[in-house]
């Protein structure tokens, strides 16, 4: 028996799929298990294949597999969408009451039940509730204690009152009880539960989290899948603290609206998707050479243009790193984990302020909606620490006049990091523009002085990678001959990957790298391997060009870029197929 | 803000490279005067600036200041403002920059309502790459990009403020700066989004209507064959979008660490 439980509830978009898997993710996580989940869905709010999938173990986990033990299918989609993960000890629950799936029969080996979700929904009262019978028959099906779904019932509809929560209770009761009364099914699984506090969220949400504990006071946004669960985190809380969100009208108007609050002296964001970043690329330059702090969270999506909205990839990454005309320093942060996209805010926004530029911050889609248990600890808010950088009041303001008094926004310093004066600061007034400026921010097209200014914000990325810490995340075998590097959100499952290849006897040392740019030198580690694979989401392998740029050494590549993240046993095989070793099926056949 | 600024200390030491005779002189001159009679300091002000010549305004002046990107010098002002509403505000531009790239920002702008200031140098005319029609250029309006007319009919900022919900509409002629410097104070002093429409050749007359007036103002705003000056519309009821967003602080001053609560905010994962 596998250690691990995985569980998934699928139909149309507009089904109630998201929230249905919500709440048993929830059940099970208030069960002190862990839970990973994932989701495949369409854009369309109504209409299209959509499913929620929850991994689960009494053990941390942060990948998905291929595999499929219980179901929960509301049409014959869901269930052809997922022969491959499906097995012969699988248990697929359906109604067959419901038209479409009358004529179902669960495929091979597979064990069917047909459980009539709408009349029993009906009976706690109303047919809405049909996804929370088939819950409480899951929980039947597993062993799994149902008072643990009811607490997360009570999460999920306890602001709609007393008899919203009951009836739902009563809908899950009523799914235990058919299952138990009228069904034989025999399953091994074991729904061990423990007595951890564990909290359930997913990417977007961890960043709208760390941007609060941050001190961000000001987030101008435009909805976009998958980035529009941040500002809807944000909106409802930040305003606590004395902050707003703000909905523009446009893109262009929320990275501006972000820059006007940046430079009146908030810390201040804005959260995007491709497309998005393409119309904020017309003001990045601007945001840089003004040398304003901003953090401009990325959360990637499949491209080119509208591309893929709801699917999986890591493409922008050189968008980020070159995006927009001219030559002007930014960094890159690309947490790698649900939890580090907490703590890679917090880091982005004191970057930001540190160095006077704009930060990318980019997680992906597979990050960003994707709920994943953690002990609270993980985010410890005593470890938050706030750096301004180099903010002058009106007393340290004279060191930083020039001889006429005018304060010297873009003085030219040794370390590349002028003062900066927050709007208000006595004798602070000072111009900023898109413009090449002098030290006092005015225009100027002299040539000593352009040569002076570019130099002084290329110094600050000199400064930033001696004074901070750029390095990797590594796992697996030190000595391992084979190196595999990845950034992004593909840790999880390559972590995962590590133990599958192991138990086959391949060892493999992993870098998972959080930082684009400035990006830790992993040119020993390079060289001190014989095979080096980059693992990444996009068709071209835009990180394995720069780690061979970095390192002046071909490395091999594993792409994928059909819109699905990278599971752990897929991508075991991958790294095996790369190293010419032979594949799981051919072992087995021998 | 103390009370012996005079205008001249919202001067810069940059000497305008406008050409001579251009109303940008007498607007920006409003613009310092207004905002010195307002009680203002440049320590305390902010002026946004887009493209054009009216997008140097920020350099000839002194206070802080962003000089931004073409078009977009009303969502900077309206970052400012939200983020410390102790600043005063004041956003500069031309018609080419409010009205033709920025047109959608600027009916967002009105509609929003922020407690700032606009004005538009609206001289119907792209003046720094010399001379092609803007637009608010009339259909017969020969330049070297229209040398037969522009065949379009020009945009009618006004209308479009007032159909966007505005709460402060006025005109002023750059020509007449005593009036003009009135007409900027008011839309300083209005609770909202004031914009000033500076129409920059001589116009024609003034009116004398009841600024609360809706259909007054409509009325005066379509009549095409003229140019009034004035406070044409004012809403005298309206609270800026800040207020009403519950934004009273300043968001520049925040803690060493994470907020005294944020564990909070972890705790709702449970």
């Amino acid at each position: 028996m596998p250690d691990d439980l995985n569980w998934a509830i699928g139909g149309e978009a507009g089904d109630g799929i998201n929230s249905t898997g919500k709440i048993f993710a929830q059940a099970l996580s208030r069960a002190g298990r862990h839970v990973f989940t994932s989701k495949d869905f369409a854009s369309r709010i109504r209409g299209g294949y959509t499913a929620y999938k929850v991994r689960s173990s009494v053990d941390a986990v942060e990948s998905v597999v291929d595999r499929l033990d219980i179901l929960i299918a509301l049409t014959q989609r869901t269930v052809d969408e997922n022969l491959d993960e499906l097995h012969d000890g699988s248990v697929i629950i359906y109604d067959g009451e419901r038209t479409m799936m009358s004529d179902f029969e669960a495929p091979g080996e597979m064990t069917g039940l047909d459980v009539p979700l709408k009349r029993l929904a009906e009976e706690a009262g109303g047919a809405i509730m049909r996804n929370i019978v088939a819950l409480g028959a899951a929980c039947e099906v597993t062993g799994f204690d149902i008072a643990f779904l009811d607490e997360s019932l009570e999460k999920r509809f306890g602001g709609k009152g007393q008899a919203i929560v009951d009836n739902n209770k009563e809908a899950a009761r009523l799914g235990a009880e058919y299952v138990r009364e009228e069904m034989v099914v025999e399953t091994d699984y074991d729904v061990d539960t423990t007595d951890n506090d564990l909290v359930l969220l997913n990417g977007d949400e961890a960043i709208g989290m760390g941007a609060l504990a941050a001190g961000c006071r000001f987030y101008a946004g435009y909805p976009i899948t998958p980035a529009t669960d941040v500002m809807e985190y944000l909106k409802g809380r930040i305003e606590d603290y004395g902050g707003i969100v703000v909905q523009a009208e446009d893109e262009l108007s929320a990275v501006n609206m972000a820059l006007g609050a940046a430079r009146a002296g908030a810390r201040s964001m804005t959260a995007t998707s491709g497309p998005g970043i393409d119309l904020m690329t017309e003001t990045f330059g601007l945001v840089a050479t003004s040398e304003t702090p901003l953090v401009i969270c990325n959360v990637m999506r499949s491209g080119p243009s509208t591309g893929m909205p709801t699917k999986q990839e890591q493409g922008d990454l050189e968008a980020m790193l070159y995006g927009g005309h001219g030559e002007v320093p930014r960094f890159v942060l690309a947490p790698t984990t649900i939890s580090e996209c907490f703590h890679k805010t917090v880091e982005a926004f004191n970057l930001a302020e540190k160095y006077q530029l704009p930060v990318y911050l980019t997680a992906d889609l597979a990050l960003a909606v994707t709920e994943q248990t953690f002990e609270p600890e993980e985010f410890d808010m005593d470890d938050v620490e706030i750096d301004r950088g180099k903010v002058v009041d009106e007393e340290s303001i004279e060191e930083w006049t020039d001889e006429k008094g005018q304060f010297r926004p873009h003085a030219v310093t040794d370390d590349g990091i002028s003062p900066r004066a927050l709007p208000g600061t006595t004798d602070g007034a000072h111009m900023s523009t898109g413009l090449e400026h002098d030290e006092l921010g005015r225009r100027t097209e002299e040539q000593e002085m352009r040569v002076q200014q570019v130099d002084k914000r290329d110094r600050k990325v000199e400064t930033a990678v001696e004074r901070e810490d750029w390095s990797c995340r590594e796992f697996g075998d030190p000595d391992a001959d084979t190196l595999v590097v990845s950034w992004g959100s593909n840790e999880g499952a390559m972590r995962d990957a590590i133990e599958l290849l192991a138990a086959g006897g391949i060892d493999v040392r992993f870098l998972s790298v959080p930082y684009v740019f400035p990006r830790p030198d992993m040119t020993d580690e390079v060289e001190a391997a014989e095979d080096v694979i980059v693992v990444e989401c996009n068709a071209t392998g835009q990180f394995a060009d720069l780690v061979e740029h970095d390192a002046l050494t071909r490395v091999e590549r594993i792409n994928k870029y059909n819109g699905v993240r990278f599971k752990a046993d897929e991508l075991a095989e991958e790294v095996k197929a790369v190293l010419g070793e032979p594949a799981d099926a051919e072992v087995e056949a021998r | 803000m103390s009370s012996d600024i005079r205008f001249t200390d919202f001067k810069s030491d940059e000497q305008p490279t406008w050409c001579p005779g251009c109303g940008d002189f007498g607007t920006m001159n409003g613009m310092m005067k207004a905002l010195a009679q307002t009680g203002n300091d440049p320590d305390d002000t902010f002026v946004v600036a887009g493209i054009g010549c009216s997008g140097k305004i920020g350099t000839y002046m002194h206070s802080y200041a962003l000089h931004g990107v073409h078009g977009r010098a009303l969502p900077v002002g309206t970052g400012v403002k939200i983020a410390n509403p102790e600043l005063e505000v004041m956003v500069a531009g031309g018609d080419g920059d409010g009205y033709s790239i920025g047109a959608g920002h600027f009916v967002h702008a009105v509609r929003r309502n922020v407690d700032m200031t606009y004005v538009v140098m609206d001289n119907r005319i792209y003046g720094l790459t010399k001379g092609q029609f803007s637009p608010t250029s009339r259909e017969d309006f020969e330049t070297s990009t229209s040398p037969d007319g522009t065949n379009q009919q020009p945009v009618n900022p006004l209308a479009l403020a007032l159909a966007a919900g505005g709460t402060f509409i006025a005109q002023s002629f750059s020509s007449d700066s005593q009036r003009h410097t009135e007409i900027v104070q008011e839309a300083i002093e209005h609770d909202g989004f004031g914009f000033v429409n500076v129409y920059s050749p001589v116009g024609d007359e003034e009116f004398d209507h009841d600024r609360t007036d809706y259909d007054a103002a409509k009325d005066l705003i379509m009549d095409r064959d003229k140019e009034y000056q004035g406070v044409i519309y004012q809403d005298e009821n309206s609270i800026g979008f800040e207020t009403r967003e519950g934004v009273t602080e300043p968001m520049t001053d925040i803690p060493d660490g994470a907020p005294d609560d944020a564990m909070d905010l972890v705790r709702e994962f449970y």
